[in-house]
C-alpha cells in the first residue's frame, strides 16, 4: 500500500477512461461502473483512517518522483492530519453522489465520465504536496465542473456555469502568479511545499504573495465579497454536483489557506489573519445567515447557509488556539456531511414536486414522515444542536476564538440565533401546518435516496457524541501548525 | 566558419527540395493525368524537406552564401515548425471544399511561402531578411485572394497587400537607417559596430522602431494588427491556419534573430541591449497587443474572426518572452510556438470540418455541435480552445507557464499581472464557443457534422499532442533549449 494515494487519485481517472469506452446507450452499465469505481478509493480511505499514525505531525504515505526536472517540479503526494480528513470526506461523498446521480437521464456517459474526472482531481488537490501539482489538480476541477453545471444544470445553468468558471479562474491565475513569485523568491527555487515550509517564511514579497493566495482561496470558500458565484452555481447545479460543490470544493479554499498560507507564510498569517480571516469570517457568518433568512428557494437557502457556516471555519483558523483551529477543520468535515445531506434532501423533494419554493409546501410531515425525520436531523445538525456533529465544531471554534477576539466571537455566537431562526422557520413552513392539497400523493423517500443519506446521518450522530474519531486524526498536525504560527506571532510582539 | 557557395549547397538541401517541389507541382499541373495529384506531391515534397532539415540538425553552425544565410540550431527548430505547419495546411487543403480549382497554383504558392519562411528564419543579413519577408508576404497575398469568386477573399487580399506594402516600406526605411549608422547589413557586423563604436542613440532608436513595424506586422502585433481579422476571415480556412502559425512563427524567428544576435549582447543567460532601449518599447507593445486582441475578440460572432483576434492576443503573450532579455524568455517563446502550432492548427481544422459540412463559420452555426451526430469535433475544438485559454493539463497552459515564469524571474510583475488578467478575459470568449457547442441544444434544422478518416487522424493527433504536452513536456523544452543557439561566427 505504498502507492495508496496515487491509486485513490488515479482510479477515478482510469474509471473515466473505462466509462468513455462503454457504449453510450448502456445507461445502467455506465452508472454501475462509475459507482463501482468510487468504491476502492473509499475502502482505501477507510484503511487509511484505521492505519493512519495519529501521533505524527508530518506527512505520511509520501510518494515523490521527479516530473519536470528543469523546474524542479515533482510528483509529490502525501497526507497529514489536515488532508486526511478531507480525503475521507472526498472518498465518501464521491460514492454517495454517484448513487445520487442515478436519476440523470441526459447524456449519461458524459456526465459520469466528467464526474469521475472531477473526483480524481479533487482527491489530487488534497494529497498534492508539490505546489505545481496542486495547481494542476486545482485547475483540472474547473473543466468538469463547468460542464456538469452547464449541461445538466437548471434553467440558468449557462450563466451560473460561466460565472463559476470566471470567478475561479480569476482566483487561480492570481495563485499561479503567487506560486511563480514564490518559486523565484525562495532559495532554493522549488515548488516542494515541505521545502517551502522549511524556510519558515523567509521569502521576499511574502505579504503580496499571501494576499494573492488568500484571494485565490477566498473565492473558493467563498468569502465575502467573492461569494456571489456560489448561490448561482449551487442553485443551478444538479443535486449531486451541489453536494460536491458545497461538501468538498468549498473546503479547498480553507484547506489551501491552512496548507499554504499558514504552513509556508506563518509570519504573514500571524499579521494578517485578524482582518482577512477573523473579521471576514464573522462577517460571512452574519451575512450568510441574514441572506439565508430572506430566501424563498430552499436550495438557495442552503447555499447561503454554507457561506455562513464556512465563516466559522475562517474564524476558527484565525484564532491560533488549539481548540479554534481543530474546531475549524472539524467544522470543515462536519459541514461537508451536513450540507451534503441538506442538498440531497432538497434534491429529493425537487424530484417529486419539481419546485423548491419553501412557501409552496406545508404539512409535509404527515405526507412523508421518514423524509421529515431525516430532514429534521439534518436541519438540527446545521443549526448546531447539541448531540449532533456541528455543535461540537462550532463550540470549539467559538471557545478558541473567544480567547483572542471576544468581540468577533460574541457577534458570531449571537448569529447562531439567526441560524436557528431561518432553519426552524423553514421547517415550520415546509413540514408543519396544514398539508398542501396538491402534494397529498407525494411518494415517500425511496431506498436509493435513503442509502445516500443514512451514512451521512450516522456520521453526524457519531461525531456528535464522539468527535475524537476525527479530532484525533488531525490534532498532532494542527497543533504543530498552530505552534508555528503562534511562535511567529510572539516574535512579532 | 563561412562556406563557399558550392559547400553551402549541401546545407540548403531542405530549401532545394522545396524548390524542386514547387517546380514539379507547376509542371504536373500542366499535365492532365498528374493534375489531380499536385496536393499529394506537395505533401511529399515538404515531408522530404522536413526529413532533410532534421538530418542537418547535428551539423555545426556555418555562414552560407557569403554570410547571407546562416545554419544553426535555431533555424533548424523554426524550419521544422514551418514544415509541420505546411504539412498540416496541405493535409487540410486536400479535404477542403474551398480548394477546388487551380490546385497547381495553390500548392505551388503554399510551398513557395514555406520556402520564404525557411529563409526568414535563417537570414543573417538585412537584405536577405527583407527579401525573404517580402517573398513570404507576396505569396501570402495571392493565397489569401485564392477564392476568386468570393468578394471577402479579394478584399482581404487587397487589404493585406496595402498594409503589407506600408509595413515593409517602413521596415526597409528603418533598415536603411541602421545600415547608415553601422555601415553594414550583416547582423554580426552590426553587432560588433554597436558594441565598439558610439552611434547616435536617437537615430538608432528610430531605425529600430521602423524595423519593428515590419516585423510587428508579420507577427500580428498591435498597432500593425489591423489586417489580421479581415485576412483571416476572407482567406480560405487552411490559409488562415497557415498564416496564423507559419507566418507568425517566421516573424518571430526573424524578430529574435535580428534583435538578439544583432542588436544585443549575450551575457550568458541574460542579454544586454545595445544602443536604444527597445525592450521597454516591446513591453508596451506586448501589453497593448494582448489587451486589444482579447477585448476585441469578446464581441465577435464569426469564429474565424474570433480566432484572428485571439491570434493577435497570442502574439502579445509571446512578446512577453521577448521583453525580458533572457534566454529563458526566448526559450519560452520557442516552446510557445510549438504548442501554439498544435492548438491553433487544431482549432482551424475543426472550423474547416464544420464549414465543409454546414458551410457556416459563424459561432451560431456551432449551436449544439456536441449533440449533432458525433461529438468528436466539438470535443476536439473544446480541447483546443481551452488550451488556447491556458488551462491545465493542456499544452497551452505549459506554454503560458514558461512565459510567465520568464517574466516573473526578471521581475516584470506588472506585465505578468496584465498577462493573467488577459487570460481570464480570454476564457470568456473561448468558453462562449464551448457553451454554444455543449450547453445549447440544436434546434433540429442544423446539418450533422461528421469527421472523415483523414481529417480525424490529424485532429486526434493534434488533440493527443495537446493533452500529452500538457502533462509531460520535458523533451520539447529540452529541444527548445538545445535549439536556442545562434551562430555568430
Amino acid at each position: 500500500m505504498n502507492h495508496i494515494l496515487t491509486y485513490m487519485t488515479f482510479i477515478p481517472i482510469a474509471g473515466m477512461l473505462i466509462v468513455l469506452s462503454l457504449p453510450s446507450k448502456a445507461h445502467n452499465l455506465i452508472r454501475g461502473v462509475a459507482t463501482a469505481v468510487t468504491v476502492p478509493p473509499l475502502l482505501m480511505a477507510i484503511w487509511l483512517f484505521v492505519k493512519f499514525d495519529r501521533t505524527q505531525a508530518g506527512f505520511q504515505y509520501v510518494e515523490q518522483y521527479p516530473w519536470i526536472s528543469s523546474f524542479n517540479i515533482e510528483y509529490f503526494v502525501g497526507v497529514d492530519g489536515i488532508s486526511i480528513t478531507m480525503v475521507l470526506l472526498t472518498a465518501l461523498l464521491a460514492l454517495i453522489c454517484m448513487v445520487a446521480s442515478f436519476g440523470i437521464e441526459k447524456a449519461v456517459k458524459g456526465y459520469f465520465a466528467l464526474f469521475l474526472l472531477l473526483d480524481g482531481a479533487m482527491m489530487g488537490v488534497f494529497v498534492a504536496l508539490d505546489f505545481f501539482l496542486f495547481y494542476i489538480f486545482w485547475e483540472l476541477m474547473l473543466l468538469p465542473m463547468y460542464f456538469l453545471i452547464g449541461i445538466w444544470g437548471g434553467p440558468r445553468r449557462e450563466y451560473a456555469a460561466i460565472k463559476f468558471f470566471l470567478y475561479t479562474m480569476a482566483g487561480s491565475v492570481l495563485m499561479l502568479l503567487a506560486m511563480l513569485v514564490m518559486y523565484f523568491a525562495a532559495t532554493p527555487h522549488t515548488f516542494d511545499m515541505t521545502k517551502l515550509m522549511a524556510l519558515h517564511g523567509a521569502i521576499p514579497y511574502a505579504t503580496a504573495i499571501w494576499i494573492a493566495l488568500f484571494i485565490g482561496f477566498a473565492i473558493k470558500i467563498p468569502a465575502f465579497p467573492f461569494h456571489t458565484w456560489l448561490p448561482d452555481a449551487h442553485v443551478e447545479a444538479p443535486t449531486a454536483i451541489s453536494v460536491i460543490l458545497a461538501g468538498i470544493l468549498l473546503k479547498m479554499g480553507t484547506y489551501g489557506i491552512l496548507r499554504i498560507n499558514f504552513g509556508i507564510l506563518p509570519q504573514e498569517t500571524a499579521q494578517l489573519s485578524y482582518y482577512f480571516l477573523g473579521a471576514l469570517g464573522t462577517f460571512n457568518i452574519v451575512y450568510g445567515a441574514l441572506c439565508a433568512m430572506a430566501q424563498k428557494d430552499l436550495k438557495k437557502l442552503v447555499a447561503y447557509s454554507s457561506i455562513s457556516h464556512m465563516g466559522y471555519v475562517m474564524l476558527g483558523m484565525a484564532s491560533f488556539t488549539p481548540q479554534g483551529i481543530q474546531g475549524a477543520v472539524l467544522q470543515m468535515f462536519n459541514h461537508g456531511t451536513v450540507t451534503a445531506m441538506l442538498f440531497l434532501l432538497v434534491g429529493v423533494i425537487y424530484d417529486r414536486a419539481h419546485h423548491r419554493d419553501i412557501e409552496g409546501f406545508g404539512g409535509l410531515a404527515s405526507i412523508m414522515p421518514v423524509y421529515t425525520g431525516v430532514t429534521g436531523l439534518a436541519f438540527f445538525a446545521a443549526m448546531g444542536l447539541p448531540g449532533l456533529s456541528a455543535f461540537i465544531s462550532e463550540v470549539l471554534v467559538l471557545l478558541g476564538a473567544w480567547q483572542r477576539y471576544p468581540v468577533l466571537t460574541a457577534i458570531s455566537a449571537s448569529a447562531v440565533v439567526l441560524t436557528a431562526g431561518y432553519m426552524l422557520w423553514t421547517l415550520q413552513r415546509m413540514f408543519l401546518g396544514k398539508a398542501n392539497e396538491k402534494y397529498l400523493t407525494l411518494p415517500e423517500i425511496g431506498p436509493r435516496e435513503l442509502f445516500t443519506l443514512v451514512p451521512l446521518g450516522v456520521i453526524v450522530l457519531i461525531l456528535g457524541v464522539y468527535p475524537h474519531a476525527v479530532l484525533d486524526l488531525m490534532s498532532a498536525s494542527l497543533n504543530s501548525l498552530n505552534q508555528l504560527v503562534l511562535s511567529q506571532q510572539i516574535a512579532l510582539q | 566558419m563561412s562556406l563557399s557557395s558550392l559547400q553551402s549547397l549541401w546545407y540548403t538541401l531542405p530549401e532545394a527540395i522545396l524548390v524542386v517541389t514547387i517546380l514539379a507541382v507547376f509542371i504536373a499541373d500542366l499535365l492532365p493525368r498528374s493534375k489531380d495529384w499536385v496536393g499529394e506531391m506537395a505533401l511529399a515534397g515538404v515531408a522530404l524537406s522536413l526529413l532533410a532539415t532534421t538530418s542537418l540538425a547535428d551539423e555545426p553552425g556555418a555562414w552560407l552564401f557569403g554570410r547571407m544565410v546562416v545554419h544553426d540550431p535555431f533555424t533548424i527548430f523554426f524550419k521544422v515548425i514551418f514544415a509541420l505547419a505546411a504539412l498540416a495546411t496541405i493535409w487540410m487543403s486536400l479535404g477542403s471544399k474551398e480548394i477546388t480549382s487551380n490546385k497547381g497554383e495553390y500548392y505551388g504558392l503554399l510551398v513557395a511561402s514555406t520556402l520564404g519562411m525557411y529563409f526568414m528564419s535563417s537570414s543573417s543579413n538585412l537584405l536577405m531578411a527583407y527579401l525573404s519577408l517580402e517573398f513570404v508576404s507576396l505569396t501570402s497575398y495571392v493565397l489569401t485572394g485564392y477564392l476568386r469568386h468570393d468578394r471577402r477573399s479579394g478584399e482581404a487580399a487587397l487589404k493585406y497587400l496595402i498594409y503589407g506594402g506600408v509595413a515593409s516600406g517602413t521596415m526597409i526605411y528603418g533598415m536603411s537607417w541602421i545600415f547608415g549608422l553601422t555601415g553594414s547589413m550583416d547582423f554580426a557586423q552590426i553587432n560588433s559596430v554597436l558594441t565598439h563604436a558610439q552611434v547616435n542613440q536617437l537615430a538608432l532608436f528610430i531605425g529600430i522602431v521602423l524595423t519593428l513595424a515590419g516585423l510587428g506586422y508579420k507577427v500580428a502585433a498591435a498597432p500593425f494588427h489591423m489586417w489580421v481579422p479581415d485576412v483571416y476571415t476572407g482567406a480560405p480556412i487552411p490559409i488562415a491556419a497557415f498564416l496564423s502559425v507559419g507566418s507568425k512563427a517566421a516573424g518571430f524567428a526573424l524578430l529574435m534573430r535580428f534583435f538578439y544576435p544583432a542588436l544585443s549582447h549575450s551575457l550568458g543567460g541574460t542579454w544586454n541591449v545595445l544602443g536604444a532601449d527597445w525592450a521597454s518599447l516591446v513591453l508596451v507593445l506586448s501589453m497593448v497587443t494582448m489587451t486589444i486582441g482579447n477585448l476585441t475578440a469578446l464581441s465577435q460572432s464569426n469564429l474565424k474572426r474570433m480566432l484572428a483576434y485571439s491570434s493577435i492576443a497570442h502574439a502579445g503573450y509571446i512578446l512577453m518572452g521577448f521583453v525580458v532579455l533572457s534566454d529563458e524568455g526566448l526559450r519560452a517563446m520557442m516552446f510557445y510556438m510549438v504548442v501554439y502550432y498544435l492548438m491553433n492548427i487544431g482549432a482551424f481544422l475543426v472550423v474547416m470540418i464544420v464549414a465543409n459540412a454546414t458551410g457556416r463559420e459563424d459561432i451560431e452555426g456551432y449551436r449544439g455541435l456536441a449533440w449533432r451526430g458525433g461529438a468528436a469535433p466539438a470535443v476536439a475544438l473544446a480541447i483546443f480552445l481551452f488550451s488556447l485559454t491556458g488551462l491545465p493539463p493542456l499544452a497551452g497552459f505549459v506554454g503560458k507557464f514558461y512565459l510567465f515564469a520568464a517574466v516573473i524571474r526578471q521581475e516584470f510583475y506588472f506585465l505578468a499581472l496584465v498577462g493573467v488578467i488577459n487570460s481570464v478575459i480570454s476564457l470568456y470568449y473561448y468558453a462562449a464557443v464551448v457553451r454554444t457547442m455543449f450547453l445549447d441544444f440544436p434546434q433540429g434544422d442544423e446539418a450533422p457534422v461528421t469527421v472523415n478518416v483523414r481529417e480525424g487522424a490529424l485532429m486526434w493527433s493534434l488533440c493527443a499532442a495537446t493533452v500529452v504536452l500538457g502533462v509531460y513536456w520535458a523533451p520539447v523544452i529540452a529541444l527548445a533549449d538545445r535549439s536556442l543557439r545562434f551562430f555568430t561566427g
